[in-house]
């Protein structure tokens, strides 16, 4: 159920998502999600890799500040008011999302990664009421 | 006006008498006071009689900042805590503190030597001296105060900053001497010209500078943006605080108060001495000091001496402003910041310390410094809150280890430049 997410650092600069991007293009590592999260002096770039270890390293290499941060990813339906059903139950039992992003897979469902607070906590919460969390396996491969 | 003429005035062999006579004795008190100088003695084999003029000086050994340091608060004390009326410090090179203190006898020469500063600069007892240095541990606030109270001036003890109430004061109160770092001056006289006073309808006409080092550029646009005479001052608290050297009103190098201090100048590599006249490291032995005397201490300033009789008639040595340093100490808004502080404050927050650069800039008038620290493993969070908590931790930490504010800026690995394995430290970007 948890998934590595590769987590870099990145100042607010030209040219720097272009680099990361272009590391990993090369070693043939694919990403299936993707999110920056900004402030007016640095950025964190978040994804989902097919090869979290692999992108791991070679980021190192390349002197990327980098790291794996476990995350859960919910597949949800691709309808209104989904997504407020699962954060309602996760608010409902104390669970504290620190930061989530999404996409929609087609006209039927939609993949949410979450980064909460206590992560057992939140697999157990949604698996109780028969949420669906993509395995880590899968989630790589997409 | 000359406050001491027969010392400041005297014949070169009449100072190196008065000068002679007190290494003796500060010598001998030293040695049979402070285990740390005698052990230094006894290690080169000096014992207090083979010091028996001025030319003995260069037998002695030196003393260093780190050597205050090492004998921290009070180690270097050569008389009882009974005797000591007044403590300062300044920063020192690892977040320890410099600390000197004073005898009732050390703070009446003091103040005797700022009040012959003052009359150095122009200053007489009709003036009102506004003393906008800070007030405090800092020696500049209080030195400043006690040789204008000393001469008889009018003080106004402002203290450093709220420049609105500097301006509101020197209009309504006539302030004729403005007392302050060059920057702080420059920066008075741009709000002035904000706030649209006119300078000439001021009572201002000279101005006292010190505690940071300036340029032969800014003292002309000081006297311009102020409409003062700008006279550079010269101290540090491990001799004394302000007033150890000051410029005449002919602005022709600072006259040292050499029956008080001994200067010297020597190679900072070889650690000769120089002859007269040659650039050099700045080094002083107090003569006259009770609380803390010390010998031969190494101010890291590089200047030389002009030992010719002044236009002014006296005939104290002259230093000229000096040229930069011998050690990696930056001077920002009259604080002494050394970069192993900041080290220090890093490697408090990790278990390696990250690669940092500190930059300096003069923007406007005022004296900035931004920290680049690099993000690395040790310090990456994969959460924005994280690292804007991590930024304001170094943030906070640095401003009360050294007493002023930096910007603290995270960046990505490599960012800053290596030279041969070995990062560069520091970037001064000020024009001095």
């Amino acid at each position: 159920m948890i998934i590595k997410q590769l987590s870099v650092f990145l100042e607010n600069k030209t040219g720097r998502l272009n680099e990361v991007t272009q590391i990993l293009g090369n070693a043939e590592i694919n990403m299936s999600a993707f999110s920056v999260a900004d402030t007016s002096e640095f950025g964190i770039l978040r994804m989902i890799v097919s090869d979290p270890e692999k992108a791991l390293s070679i980021l190192k290499e390349a002197e990327f500040s980098v790291r794996l941060t476990d995350v859960i990813c919910l597949n949800s339906p691709n309808e209104a008011g989904a997504l407020a059903r699962a954060l309602n139950i996760l608010s409902g039992e104390s669970v504290f999302i620190e930061y989530l992003y999404a996409y929609s897979m087609d006209d039927k469902s939609a993949n949410i990664v979450l980064k909460p607070d206590n992560i057992q906590k939140c697999i157990e919460v949604l698996q109780a009421h028969q949420m669906e969390l993509v395995k880590a396996s899968d989630m790589y491969k997409i | 006006m000359i406050w001491n003429e027969k010392i400041e005035c005297a014949s070169r062999d009449e100072m190196r008498a008065v000068q002679t006579e007190r290494l003796i004795e500060t010598v001998k008190r030293i040695y049979h006071n402070v285990p740390s100088y005698r052990q230094k003695m006894q290690e080169v084999g000096l014992v207090p009689d083979d010091i028996r003029s001025v030319d003995d000086l260069r037998l002695l050994p030196f003393t260093l900042k780190t050597d205050l340091r090492d004998n921290y608060p009070f180690g270097l004390f050569t008389v009882p805590m009974s005797e000591i009326v007044r403590i300062h410090a300044s920063s020192g090179t690892t977040g320890k503190p410099t600390v000197v203190g004073y005898t009732r006898k050390d703070l009446n020469n003091w103040a005797e030597m700022v009040t012959r500063a003052l009359c150095m600069a122009g200053v007489h007892r009709d003036d009102i001296v506004q003393v906008a240095y800070g007030y405090g541990l800092f020696t500049g606030g209080l030195g400043l105060h006690y040789g204008c109270e000393n001469l008889g001036a009018s003080v106004i003890p402002i203290s450093g900053g709220n420049t609105d109430k500097q301006l509101q004061l020197m209009e309504d109160f006539g302030t004729t001497v403005i007392a302050c770092t060059p920057s702080y001056s420059l920066h008075l006289g741009e709000e002035l010209k904000a706030k649209g006073i006119d300078k000439n309808k001021l009572k201002l006409r000279v101005g006292i500078f010190g505690a940071e080092p300036w340029t032969e550029n800014m003292r002309k646009e000081i006297e311009a943006s102020l409409g003062i005479k700008a006279i550079d001052i010269y101290g540090l608290s491990e001799i004394m605080g302000p007033g150890v050297s000051c410029e005449c009103e002919h602005q022709a190098g600072m006259h040292v108060m050499e029956d008080h201090f001994i200067p010297e100048i020597i190679d900072p590599e070889t650690l000769q001495p120089l002859p007269a006249g040659e650039i050099g490291e700045l080094v002083f032995t107090t003569i006259t000091k009770e609380g803390i005397p010390l010998l031969r201490y190494r101010t890291r300033d590089l200047t030389r001496l002009n030992y010719e009789k002044c236009a002014c008639g006296r005939t104290l040595v002259r230093m000229e402003k000096c040229k930069g340093r011998s050690d990696d100490m930056l001077i920002i808004r009259g604080v002494n910041v050394f970069p192993s502080q900041i080290e220090t404050v890093l490697l408090e927050m990790s278990e390696t310390s990250p690669h940092y650069l500190i930059i300096v800039e003069r923007e406007g008038n005022l004296d900035s410094m931004k920290l680049m620290v690099e993000v690395q493993e040790q310090f990456f969070s994969d959460e924005i809150k994280q690292l804007e908590a991590l930024r304001k931790k170094i943030t906070h930490k640095l401003q009360s280890t050294l007493g002023i504010s930096v910007d603290v800026k995270l960046v990505e690995p490599k960012t800053i430049e290596r030279t041969a394995g070995k990062a560069k430290r520091v970037i001064d970007n000020r024009k001095l």
